[in-house]
């Protein structure tokens, strides 16, 4: 399960949008992989401990009603990441400005976006899931699959040209 | 795939679920000629289309979060529990360490406190413990599994590719370090592509080439401990190991390629631009 432990990271962190409850789902997700892991007996493990991940927050979620609701400040977001914030050596500091500022608002779009199509983006761009085991991993026929994608790219894409076309 | 479900979204060609199906690659050649004969007549795909691109641009780095080393080590630390034993370092696991009876009694009371004692809850516990000690195991014999489990159907390659300019980048943002991607191809072993492992603790490179019929793993991740020029090899299970080290960063190749043959693979590499 170790290899995909990445993988697991990224989709606690995205579902529950903060690294301190995504750090607990991640413990409580391994924990019930190492328990169960005699009794699978399917071919992808990732899908499958991606499937407990996503089973786990979701409980979470439901546990603390309310608290999940709470957004996460931009500032948050940028404190955690200061390495991918740092301005590359190319870009002259304003370019360099714009795309920081960028990066900050997408992520706020991607964690605004509600939780079926966050999940199915993140499994798609970022796994790099097939349609079949996003199908299988939440549970969801594979045109709903299609469908969700669908609409939080348009989602992502009109937001961001709506933003570039503001002075 | 049904992929007359839940189509024509508000407005839009009813196609476009599938210029989306093309673009995540999951439409087979027929199909995707098809749409291509549709697409150069309708607008709407082809704006589909500029969008998904755009779509794929904004997101392929913001929604990476890369896990924080402390949060990696708490989470393997909690599994490990009471395993306090060192994280193998790559200079020492060279050579195959015996479980201790200390380690072996943690062993049983770990298994039996947790899982209980009938013998099917055992095999999972022996299978867990297997996977998640990696202490315990030397790292030969990790890279070794690691080979092995790459060989199941499926688990070899995330990455397909025999162009090196593509296998390269596709590491970007997914691990701390850029391997060095050569393609063999002229010497007999062509790349067939990467993948993410995970070896003595830590995510690395793996670079698949194949030889005749032969798969080889390449493991790389960058060095900590000295330079290890000269070729260093070892054998397990009927594999052959062999180990090198240069510009930070150490090699490992596995496969069961004649060691004479593995060798050369390695002196190519280290031989090639």
């Amino acid at each position: 399960m170790l290899p995909h432990l990445e993988a697991a990271h990224t989709l606690a962190r995205w579902l529950m949008r903060d690294s301190g409850a995504a750090e607990e789902v991640l413990q409580d997700s391994m924990v019930r992989a190492l328990t169960y892991f005699g009794s699978f007996k399917g071919i992808n493990p990732r899908g499958w401990l991606l499937q407990i991940v996503r089973n786990a927050a979701y409980s979470s979620m439901k546990l603390n009603r309310g608290i999940e609701l709470v957004p996460i400040g931009s500032n948050e977001e940028a404190g955690t990441d200061t390495i991918a914030d740092l301005p590359s050596g190319d870009d002259d500091p304003e370019t360099s400005l714009i795309k920081s500022r960028d990066r900050c608002y997408i992520r706020r779009l991607l964690a605004a976006l509600p939780v079926d199509l966050r999940e199915t983006l993140v499994l798609r761009e970022l796994e790099e899931l097939t349609y079949k085991e996003i199908a299988e991993v939440t549970r969801t026929p594979i045109g709903t699959v299609m469908s969700r994608l669908w609409r939080a790219r348009q989602m992502l894409v009109r937001a961001v040209n709506e933003q570039r076309q503001k002075p | 795939m049904n992929m007359r479900e839940e189509m024509s979204p508000a407005g839009r060609c009813e196609m476009v679920l599938l210029v989306q199906a093309e673009f995540d690659r999951e439409l087979d050649a027929a199909q995707a000629a098809n749409l291509q004969a549709h697409r150069t007549l309708c607008r709407d795909c082809q704006a589909a289309e500029r969008e998904l691109t755009q779509a794929h641009s904004l997101v392929h780095e913001e929604l990476y979060h890369s896990m924080p080393d402390a949060m990696r080590q708490r989470i393997v630390a909690r599994l490990d529990a009471d395993q306090p034993g060192p994280v193998i370092r790559p200079a020492e696991g060279w050579t195959r360490r015996p479980a201790t009876p200390a380690a072996l009694s943690r062993f049983r009371s770990w298994r039996q406190s947790i899982i209980g004692f009938s013998l099917g809850a055992a095999c999972a516990a022996a299978a867990i413990f297997l996977v998640l000690n990696p202490a315990e195991q030397s790292l030969t014999e990790q890279l070794v599994a690691g080979h092995v489990r790459a060989l199941q159907p499926g688990h070899l390659e995330d990455v397909a590719s025999t162009d090196q300019h593509t296998v390269k980048p596709w590491f970007d943002g997914r691990i701390d370090f850029a391997p060095p991607v050569k393609d063999l191809g002229a010497a007999g072993f062509p790349l067939t592509g990467g993948r993410l492992d995970y070896i003595a603790g830590r995510p690395v490179a793996a670079l698949i080439y194949q030889h005749d019929k032969h798969i080889i793993n390449m493991f790389v991740w960058p060095t900590a401990g000295s330079v290890v020029p000269t070729l260093q090899s070892a054998e397990r299970n009927g594999y052959n190991v062999v180990h090198w080290s240069e510009s930070g960063m150490q090699f490992w190749v596995v496969s069961d390629v004649e060691h004479s043959q593995l060798s050369n693979f390695a002196q190519d590499w280290q031989r090639s631009p």
